[in-house]
């Protein structure tokens, strides 16, 4: 279960962003990349980041997954392609082997939605999280 | 109504892991150490493999284990008997090593051992085809072993392992005649993901293909460009 790891690092990595901000905004959304040729499954991370932001700065904030297909280059065919992960990885016009990933391995945190106005009604508690 | 804003980020989960697998890879580097990260399923045969390793490497090479997959006291026994400094990492219930963890495994060594006499530290890793793979130590060289009792199937379904991987051991393929697998199969399905990789039947029972696989191990470690200029033997 290392989703519970990367959740922690994710969490780490807002509140990072969230302690440098100074009127530090009340966050309602946060948008995650997870490409489909890592070794996280989405499920796992949302449960995890529920459990772990109870009662803190992050409490209200939502957890946004975009799926990232994997996607590869065929450099003999001169052409993309969507490797069948589980099934089919070498290019299914040639049969390269899947050497150039153009997307699909991606982790990471793309954006955070906030709402500026609503500082005033913040409770945080930053200690929690460590 | 309250107007909402957009902070971009995009700032990589794996980072705060990234920048350690860089620190320890930095230590590795000035002590002249070429290191490997040996990952597999639980049972695949990581120990057996290190044993027949430093069995046969460790009067030419100066050699040290840190080891993750651990079970029990017996194991880092097992490979002490060679003469080899091996530290084992307390790693719980993880499913993965990673790079903080590894940083404890270097600095325990560094205080056991001179790490600018020693050639070449092999990182034993948690049995798991998942996880592993994401998280890097400080390595220079994936190695991955698959027995040939686990399928042909296995890189397919757990395809970042092989794909990442520099080596890739077929295990115990002195069982090949009492089972209905093939090889061939094993190494065209790595293939399909992983041009670059060498590929080497093994036998830590027989011996098979061990020679080659040591071979792999000088040559890797003498490409370094921090090799040491002293051979042993």
């Amino acid at each position: 279960m290392h989703e519970t790891d990367m959740t922690k690092a994710l969490i780490l990595t807002v509140r990072d962003w969230w302690e440098s901000q100074p009127d530090r905004p009340n966050i309602t959304k946060i948008h995650l990349m997870v490409g489909q040729f890592t070794c996280v499954e989405p499920a796992g991370l949302q449960f995890a980041f529920e459990v772990q932001t109870r009662q803190t700065f992050l409490e209200n904030a939502a957890l946004v997954i975009q799926d990232v297909p994997l996607v590869a280059f065929c450099h003999p065919c001169q052409q993309e392609y969507q490797p069948e992960i589980g099934r089919q990885y070498a290019c299914p016009t040639c049969q390269a082997p899947m050497d150039d990933i153009r997307s699909g391995r991606e982790l990471k945190i793309d954006r955070i939605e906030y709402d500026g106005a609503e500082v005033g009604n913040l409770t945080p508690n930053p200690a929690t999280t460590r | 109504m309250h107007q909402t804003f957009d902070a971009a980020l995009g700032i990589d989960l794996l980072h705060v892991n990234q920048a350690g697998a860089d620190h320890n890879r930095a230590h590795f580097d000035r002590w002249g150490i070429t290191c490997m990260n040996i990952m597999s399923s639980p049972g695949a045969g990581k120990t057996a493999l290190l044993e027949r390793t430093l069995e046969g490497l460790h009067q030419k090479l100066a050699i040290a284990v840190i080891e993750g997959d651990m079970t029990t006291e017996l194991d880092a026994d097992r490979l002490r008997q060679y003469g080899v400094p091996v530290v084992a990492i307390n790693t719980g219930r993880s499913c993965h090593l990673d790079a903080k963890m590894v940083a404890g495994g270097i600095h325990t060594l560094e205080h056991q051992h001179d790490p600018n006499a020693l050639d070449l530290v092999l990182v034993e890793n948690v049995g798991n085809l998942v996880c592993p793979a994401e998280f890097e130590v400080g390595e220079h060289a994936k190695v991955a072993l698959l027995s040939i009792t686990e399928g042909e199937d296995k890189p397919l379904k757990y395809p970042i392992m092989f794909q990442e991987a520099d080596c890739l051991l077929i295990t115990k393929v002195d069982l090949a005649p009492y089972l209905d697998v093939n090889i061939e199969q094993i190494a065209a399905n790595v293939r399909q993901m992983n041009s670059h990789c060498t590929i080497i039947s093994v036998s830590a029972k027989t011996g098979e293909g061990l020679e080659e696989w040591f071979g792999w191990v000088r040559s890797r470690v003498q490409a370094s460009p921090l090799a040491k200029t002293h051979t042993h033997a």
